[in-house]
């Protein structure tokens, strides 16, 4: 039957678009038992006499969140001055540009911290987890795991994605108070705004809902990061070469899910 | 078909019934039925794409089959729950192709993995058990060297090691010999013959290496194009009747029977007039 349908080039093209839904719909169902057995091992696991350990998450969690700190404060940091620079020029415009700290807080902190430290993560640790579970599919370590009765999600994704739910909200946290002192530095140089008094402002305006809404999203995109890792690293063919691409897939799907994640989360949640 | 084994006959560990398998819309087993016997060593024959690497990857429960029943230890595969089903894999051991070593772990740590996730012993115990594994394999004193660090040979023998951690019942070795040189090929089937004759092991072995197949097998599957076309011993295999085995058993590639009209369609990749129903 497919080969009369491909005959007719109108027939080809919604049979294309037929398949790549399919295909679609179906790593989303993947996505969804993942992260319905990821809990469940984690929840049941220490009742199957295969707990998820401990050890094997501080590893995970030293890897995706001790090892980005430096390349999260340096983005934050950037990312902070950036907004004051911005701020400033256009606020100039107004002659207000004191009030220049009302919109660092508010982007930093909502915004642009969650934003770019799940994008430093997307990068960093999605791609090695997609890397690394499309390596050991290919050299038949998963299939090792599950013949020595050693759950591969149980052992492999689980520990990761607990790191990640906790890493993440925690560089988040750590790159707003970097972005937040970076933008302080540089008002004070360039508007003679002491820090104490910048940072009084800060708190003034901020309220606990804002930092929530930015831990909350991080959480969010944390889970994104390792499911979408996970489902492309295990959907890995063909050798070395598949390998790099479904990293550099699993790279770019989860960038795109985390901003337009970011983007619906915003939409309700301001609603 | 278990009741009719005579009392007198040593007990089946791996019994498989009419197994069929496809991958895609391909069939790649057609109604293999096969026993393995208690205590010995088992050789599935085959060149490339005669569905051997499928029928052990049945016999490991890592694919289920379309129809028909794989049975270990008397257990129905198919039937088990997740908690039986890992409490059997205690029970069987797997040297993989490649090694399949985790990468990044050492050796020790890779051998001692399935100690750590399935007993309580405490470190130094396990420590002890793996090496006492290297001893055995020829490996002793590289607990601590990574899989990378490792030669080919080596790296068979570590993941022989790994395999018998748990001193499983059933041993499958998926191409021991496959890519090593004449003399590490030997040492790897003098030590599948050492686990079998030392502990009473059942062992299959995967392989298309005729001369371990001879040295090491008691009995011997030969399949091909998804069926089986022999079951018996070494001595019935070399004094067997059939063209097919003769063949096989002195290198000779078959003659397919030529049909013009497919040949054509192969090379045209155009379908020739009478055949475009296909």
């Amino acid at each position: 039957m497919a080969e009369q349908a491909t005959e007719n080039p109108a027939a080809r093209f919604v049979e294309r678009i037929g398949r790549g839904a399919v295909r679609g719909i179906e790593e989303l169902g993947a996505c969804g038992m993942l992260v319905f057995e990821t809990v469940y091992w984690i929840v049941s696991g220490r009742r199957m006499r295969q707990p998820v350990r401990i050890d094997a998450i501080f590893v995970q969690m030293m890897e995706t969140g001790i090892g980005a700190i430096p390349i999260v404060a340096l983005m934050a940091g950037t990312i902070g001055v950036m907004l004051a620079i911005q701020g400033i020029h256009t606020l100039k415009i107004f002659g207000a540009e004191t009030q220049v700290t009302v919109g660092i807080a508010f982007s930093v902190v909502r915004e642009f911290a969650p934003l770019i430290t799940g994008i430093i993560v997307a990068g960093r640790s999605g791609s090695a987890l997609a890397a690394r579970l499309g390596t050991m599919k290919i050299n038949q370590e998963i299939d090792a795991l599950h013949v020595m009765g050693i759950n591969p999600v149980r052992f492999l994704v689980a520990p990761a994605l607990v790191a990640m739910m906790v890493m993440v909200p925690a560089l988040t946290l750590f790159s707003d108070l970097v972005g937040l002192l970076a933008a302080g530095l540089y008002v004070g140089v360039d508007l003679g705004i002491s820090l104490a008094a910048y940072f009084d402002r800060v708190i003034e305006i901020l309220s606990v809902d804002d930092l929530m809404h930015g831990l909350g999203k991080s959480a969010l995109f944390a889970v994104l990061i390792a499911v979408v890792s996970v489902v492309n690293g295990a959907s890995v063919s063909g050798g070395a070469e598949g390998v790099g691409k479904v990293t550099t897939r699993a790279v770019v799907q989860s960038i795109s899910a985390i901003v337009v994640t970011d983007m619906i989360f915003a939409f309700l949640v301001t609603r | 078909m278990s009741q009719a084994i005579a009392p007198s006959r040593p007990a089946s560990v791996i019994e498989v019934e009419d197994l069929v398998s496809y991958y895609g819309p391909r069939q790649i087993l057609r109604g293999v039925s096969l026993d393995v016997i208690e205590g010995e060593i088992m050789v599935i024959m085959g060149g490339s794409g005669s569905g051997k690497s499928t029928l052990l990857r049945h016999l490991m429960a890592l694919e289920r089959p379309s129809s028909g029943t794989v049975r270990l230890l008397e257990r129905d595969l198919a039937t088990l729950s997740v908690r039986d089903m890992n409490d059997l894999r205690k029970k069987i051991g797997v040297a993989f192709q490649g090694g399949a070593l985790f990468s990044s772990m050492t050796v020790g740590e890779n051998i001692m993995l399935s100690l750590h996730e399935h007993t309580e012993l405490d470190p130094t115990t396990m420590r002890i058990m793996a090496r006492l594994k290297l001893e055995v394999v020829d490996l002793a004193g590289f607990e601590d060297l990574m899989p990378s660090e490792l030669s080919g040979g080596m790296i068979k023998r570590a993941a022989m090691a790994r395999a018998i951690i748990m001193d499983p019942k059933i041993l499958f070795c998926d191409e021991p010999s496959a890519g090593l040189d004449p003399v590490v090929s030997s040492a790897i089937d003098d030590l599948i013959l050492r686990l079998r004759d030392a502990v009473g092991m059942t062992v299959v072995v995967v392989t298309h290496e005729l001369e371990s197949a001879f040295k090491i097998a008691d009995r011997i599957t030969v399949l091909d194009k998804g069926e089986i076309l022999f079951i018996g011993t070494v001595e019935e295999l070399r004094n067997h009747p059939s063209e097919r085995i003769q063949n096989l058993l002195n290198r000779r590639a078959e003659d397919e029977v030529m049909d013009a009209d497919a040949y054509l369609r192969r090379l045209t990749g155009i379908e020739v007039s009478g055949a475009a129903s296909l």
